[in-house]
């Protein structure tokens, strides 16, 4: 396939004034039936559609979306990139996914503007660094980068940061993932559904999922506002919402709590931070984007919601936390603050599985790191769903893990998901 | 948002620790039910809408609190105490209870 976006391209299309480039996906309408209907147009159901059709050759695909395409949490992260886990079945997943991102520019000939810019986990205790250094080891072993920083070092990368021994929390070290980074999350979201508009599959948007028809035990498709729509598989992808559609089916309870999380954008600065930088005493993280704002955000506010708006008790805490790492950044005017509802696990970790009814495919519990597994998340669940059984790197994903003693949870954290 | 406590009045959320889901039946101690044990740490109705929930005013008079808060608009229709009906000023009742009995 002949690339759609190229300089020659950019070309022709400017020299015949712009007038015939496609829109980058068709508004098709929904049909009877399809091979398999994802439910959720966020970034994840997008992948899985991408590679069910160009992994699998599965093309009669319908990704159903209730609102607009890239509406939800796809476009409401702080678009951080990273592979920093410490817990095995984690670190090899988030790594697939890492090695996804380097390549997604041009796998999508789309602009992600994946930038490896790095990302720093200030340490301020000599407990927390030696923690560091455990978790960076056990990424080294699995072949991961990772490297420790000494105050110096960090100086001369994050001149701004106060590493003053006057700081509230003074910095005694860092774990750096000099691959880790940042992405144009809306470009994530549009590349993917660029890719799978061309290999066949229609995406729906305003299409709300209202309830499941089935066939005897076995879902065969769904009811919704635009119809009843059939499948042979019925995938659900849609991350703070997973509760509500899972009772559509009849699952009363799932080990997933809905939270909200909150983040920030500040007016536009002359380059402050070419890195990701993350707190350690406290929860807080800060990027800065192409166009100059600076993008961080900290803790959930810790409460049930699906209302996509937070509470002042966080805004105020991240700032304070902010102003700990970065008293230079007082009189710095945030611009706008927003929320997204994330599908907290009991155990800090994501579900990737077949079932739990027949004809049915799950995943969620994304808690608040689901951007940067989009690539592997869709390839995995693409694969879950094209083979009846899961591949190597969400094996361990399952949702029955939680009863069977099997939880993956690498904060150590317990059942309790407003803390992971 | 705020919390009206039975005893403190309108107070800010940012007193209140949130104890969770309010729906969940701890199993008796010595119970051997698995699926029941599993149930309670693992198992949430997560609902879009009214939810019950346990709160405490930690930042304040320090009762727990049965709240119905609505996760869609966080708009709070009842608190009251997690403990019996106990009203305002009725701390240590159990222990007044038992003096009243002996008297």
């Amino acid at each position: 396939m002949m690339a759609e976006y190229s300089a020659f391209s950019l070309l022709a299309n400017a020299l015949k004034g712009n007038k015939d480039w496609k829109p980058a996906w068709r508004k098709p309408d929904p049909k009877a039936s399809y091979d398999v209907i994802i439910i959720g147009g966020g970034g994840h159901g997008l992948a899985t559609a991408y590679y069910l059709a160009k992994e699998h050759g599965i093309t009669n695909v319908a990704v159903l979306e209730k609102g607009w395409l890239g509406s939800g949490n796809v476009g409401r992260n702080t678009t951080a990139v990273r592979s920093n886990y410490l817990l095995p079945a984690n670190t090899r997943f988030y790594e697939h996914s890492m090695k996804l991102w380097e390549d997604l520019s041009h796998e999508l000939n789309y602009n992600v503007m994946f930038s490896q810019r790095g990302c720093l986990n200030l340490a301020h205790t000599p407990a927390q660094f030696d923690d560091y250094a455990r978790r960076g080891n056990a990424m080294r072993h699995l072949g991961v980068d990772a490297e420790l920083m000494t105050p110096a070092q960090i100086k001369r990368l994050i001149p701004a940061l106060d590493i003053s021994g006057e700081a509230r929390f003074p910095v005694v070290g860092g774990l750096m993932q000099r691959r880790a980074g940042t992405a144009r999350h809306d470009a994530v979201a549009w590349g993917y559904a660029r890719g799978a508009d061309r290999r066949g599959v229609d995406i729906i948007e305003n299409c709300e999922v209202t309830g499941f028809l089935r066939d005897g035990d076995r879902i065969s498709g769904v009811s919704t506002s635009r119809g009843d729509i059939r499948a042979k598989k019925v995938a659900v992808a849609v991350a703070g919402s997973t509760g509500r559609v899972m009772q559509l089916a009849g699952i009363e309870t799932m080990p997933i709590e809905s939270h909200v999380l909150q983040a920030f954008v500040t007016e536009s600065l002359k380059p402050f931070i070419d890195t990701v930088v993350t707190f350690g005493m406290g929860h807080f993280y800060m990027s800065q984007s192409d166009k100059g704002g600076l993008i961080y955000g900290g803790d959930i506010d810790g409460y049930n919601s699906y209302a996509q708006r937070g509470n002042l008790p966080i805004v105020d805490e991240v700032m304070s936390e902010m102003l700990a790492l970065f008293p230079g950044l007082a009189r710095v005017r945030m611009l706008r603050s927003w929320g997204g509802v994330c599908d907290m696990s009991m155990d800090g970790s994501p579900i990737i599985t077949t079932g739990p009814l027949p004809g049915m495919y799950l995943n969620c519990g994304w808690c608040y790191g689901g951007f940067k597994a989009t690539p592997a998340s869709g390839w995995c669940f693409a694969w879950t769903i094209a083979k009846d059984q899961p591949h190597d790197f969400n094996a361990p994903f399952t949702l029955d893990r939680f009863h069977r003693g099997l939880v993956i949870d690498d904060k150590g954290q317990g059942a309790n998901p407003r803390l992971h | 948002m705020l919390i009206t406590c039975p005893y403190c009045g309108p107070r800010d959320v940012i007193e209140f620790t949130y104890q969770g889901d309010g729906n969940r039946e701890r199993p008796d101690p010595a119970s051997q039910n698995f699926e029941a044990w599993n149930a309670y740490v693992y198992d949430r109705l997560n609902p879009a809408g009214d939810h019950n929930e346990i709160w405490q005013h930690s930042g304040g008079c320090r009762a727990h609190l049965k709240v119905v808060r609505n996760t869609l608009t966080h708009e709070i229709s009842s608190v009251a105490f997690v403990r019996g009906d106990h009203g305002r000023g009725d701390h240590g009742s159990a222990a007044r209870r038992k003096a009243e009995d002996k008297a």
